[in-house]
């Protein structure tokens, strides 16, 4: 058997880890400002079904690419009119919004149901690079949305700690009513940030649309990644590095199945591997829903509670 | 005035929920009622759409032959549901009069007996069915075949055949006699392919394995691509697929491997790594049992095609297809239309070494659709899936 087997599969990952990467950073600056928004599934359904759609009719990924960024920003704006502005409670919005996202991804989809997209985003080529044995196919071997992943995720881990603006965001996730003393808008603030979160929803959908699936089936398309996102910001405590490298190790636990398989490995039962990665996500949802365990877990102390002047 | 902003909210949230519920209506149609003077109406529904390059797209070239050579429209119902959806498809269908029904998925079956026990002025066609599993000994809900519509019929075709023929290309395309291939269901239909494409690759190849992995759906690009990525970074070189999409040739491509692909003539996904398909020509069959309706008759036997009567075809050959590997597939393929050659003729081994046929002895159909639950010699993983 190929002992490069482990390395190569590892690097096949990280475009799944890709996606997770971006989904998860746009629910963690969602999160960041105190607004929980539990629809990322939906939105990625969309997106990916609305990039899929462009880039099919265009024959431009980065039509498809725009269009899906956009749409995700659309669907977080209607979380953020009803939680921010209208006060709804979070959790039944975004679930709503998964339920809204998934109907409109079905209705969209419905001419494309089956169909394999012709453009698709290549992986870069850095010559004689890639070909180095063991790091090239994985350092090397990604696609330009997996680079540009990252270093978005370090950026936000540079805005969130270092700039005067992230400061702002994680005090109004935190200490809304301090926020507010200060003479800063906290509306203004959780919209743009759940804006921003859901336009970065949109770009991991449209990626995983058109740099990995590449054939639109509503059942299969996302395959829960987006409650996997969710689950990823809690275990990375809402810092977008720790976050780089738990999209990795999540990405892999969904490639291992395969590759336990493929090198005849059974004595993990089969059925079982592909259950780890949603029941670590249902174990970070349940702590996401109680007040109490999301502060053990140093969750934004605001997150889920819309702010509200004149109750404080 | 809180509350009240509080109520708003609530909703403008549930009338989401409504909208998304009205947004995913089940079935969508795409013809018009059959034209004015056409001697049978024929419908046909789909578990996906026409243009899926695969399963769905075969069975729509079929319709489309049909509709030709008959010079009547038919009505195709897309993307229906196994199970209490497709019921209420095919009742709605026989309500409207037609008078043949063609239901193209497996798990179309159960809900189709029961509306054809309602009418039985219609006549049911049920793909790759099997009448034993509608009965209570085939875990169905019919005393017994007796018991069962005599308006239904079932086809399907010996696609073993073309699989034996595609494995020699397989088997011929392998550099280090390692090819792999990413299945669906460890069940016998894909079970008898498996093997038969096997005993293909070693008849040219005796040091070639083939590789099983199972993905447990039909239709999953997103596994399917995982699937066949792991399998390449174990090493193989050739991969083949009982999938429906084209992920599987796509992640071959993309490292340098060839590709064994499944359903349809699909060369142009890629091009480099093609090497030919087992696939379907089912239009023969379709106008042939929509003629027999017209006629007054209704065909309700199991029919099974094979390469003989046209219903399994190989695909075009890839351009890495040397001369000699090609000719030798058609001499094969020649000696299968001829009835000359079958692929499970022994000597045959299980894939732990034990004997399954003697030297001449042939695999009994029966046994093949319902017993196949092994490996042979030759393929690695599990039958159990």
């Amino acid at each position: 058997m190929n002992s490069n087997i482990w390395l190569l599969s590892f690097a096949d990952s990280v475009a799944i880890a890709t996606t997770l990467i971006l989904a998860a950073l746009g629910a963690l600056f969602t999160e960041r400002a105190g607004v929980l928004n539990l629809g990322i599934e939906g939105m990625l359904l969309t997106s990916a079904i609305t990039s899929f759609l462009v880039a099919d009719s265009t024959g431009s990924v980065w039509a498809g690419l725009l269009l899906g960024i956009i749409l995700g920003a659309v669907l977080a704006a209607i979380h953020a009119l009803l939680t921010v502005v209208l006060r709804a409670n979070q959790i039944v919005s975004g679930l709503a919004l998964v339920i809204f996202g998934t109907g409109l991804a079905n209705f969209l989809g419905k001419p494309a149901e089956g169909k394999t997209i012709k453009t698709t985003i290549e992986p870069m080529s850095f010559g004689p690079l890639s070909d180095i044995p063991g790091i090239g196919p994985v350092v090397f071997g990604q696609d330009i949305i997996t680079y540009v992943a990252l270093a978005i995720a370090v950026l936000a881990s540079w805005f969130l700690f270092r700039t005067r603006a992230g400061l702002e965001v994680r005090a109004t996730g935190d200490d809304p009513a301090t926020v507010d003393a200060q003479g800063l808008s906290v509306a203004t603030i959780r919209i743009r940030y759940t804006l921003l979160g859901g336009a970065l929803v949109g770009f991991g959908g449209a990626f995983h649309m058109l740099g990995q699936s590449a054939a639109w089936h509503l059942e299969a398309t996302t395959n829960g990644v987006g409650w996997i996102a969710l689950s990823l910001v809690v275990f990375a405590g809402w810092r977008p590095i720790r976050l780089i490298f738990g999209a990795i190790l999540f990405g892999f636990t969904l490639q291992l199945p395969f590759t336990l398989q493929a090198e005849q490995i059974t004595f993990i039962p089969s059925a079982l591997m592909p259950m780890l990665p949603y029941l670590a996500t249902l174990i970070a949802l349940i702590a996401l829903s109680r007040p109490s365990s999301r502060n053990i877990l140093g969750a934004p102390k605001a997150l889920g509670i819309p702010f509200v002047r004149d109750e404080r | 005035m809180k509350k009240l902003w509080k109520l708003a909210a609530t909703a403008a949230a549930a009338s989401l929920l409504v909208a998304a519920c009205g947004g995913s209506d089940s079935a969508s149609d795409t013809t018009q009622a059959p034209a004015e003077g056409a001697d049978v109406k024929v419908a046909v529904v789909y578990l996906g759409v026409p243009d899926d390059k695969g399963w769905t797209y075969q069975h729509e070239q079929g319709i489309l032959q049909l509709e030709q050579e008959l010079g009547v429209e038919v009505k195709r119902v897309e993307n229906v549901p196994e199970g209490a959806d497709s019921e209420a498809t095919f009742e709605a269908l026989a309500a409207d009069g037609y008078q043949l029904i063609f239901a193209t998925s497996f798990g179309y079956g159960a809900p189709m007996a029961k509306v054809a026990v309602n009418h039985p002025e219609v006549c049911f066609q049920w793909a790759t069915g099997a009448k034993f599993l509608l009965t209570k000994a085939g875990g169905g809900e019919f005393a017994d075949f007796d018991a069962l519509p005599a308006n239904l019929g079932t086809y399907f075709g010996a696609a073993e055949e073309a699989r034996y023929l595609s494995g020699i290309a397989a088997g011929k395309a392998t550099k280090n006699n390692k090819i792999g291939y990413v299945a669906a269901f460890p069940i016998p239909e894909v079970l008898r392919g498996i093997n038969a494409f096997t005993l293909g690759a070693r008849s040219v190849n005796p040091d070639a394995t083939v590789q099983v992995t199972w993905t447990k759906t039909w239709f999953d690009p997103t596994t399917e691509r995982q699937a066949a990525e792991s399998l390449l970074d174990a090493g193989v070189d050739v991969m083949a697929q009982h999938q429906d999409t084209t992920e599987p040739g796509l992640a071959a491509d993309a490292k340098g491997a060839k590709w064994v692909g499944y359903n349809s003539d699909v060369k142009e996904a890629a091009p480099n790594a093609w090497l030919t398909a087992p696939t379907w020509n089912w239009g023969p069959f379709y106008t042939k049992t929509a003629k027999a309706v017209a006629a007054g008759t209704c065909p309700t036997d199991e029919y099974y095609g094979n390469m003989q009567d046209g219903m399994v075809t190989l695909a075009s050959f890839g351009d890495s297809v040397d001369a000699e590997t090609q000719s030798l597939i058609e001499e094969k393929k020649a000696a299968t239309v001829a009835g000359e050659f079958a692929p499970f003729t022994g000597p045959i081994n299980k894939q732990d070494g034990s004997a399954w046929l003697a030297d001449g002895e042939k695999a009994e159909l029966g046994f093949l659709l319902a017993d196949m639950k092994f490996f042979v010699e030759g393929v690695v993983g599990s039958a159990e899936g």
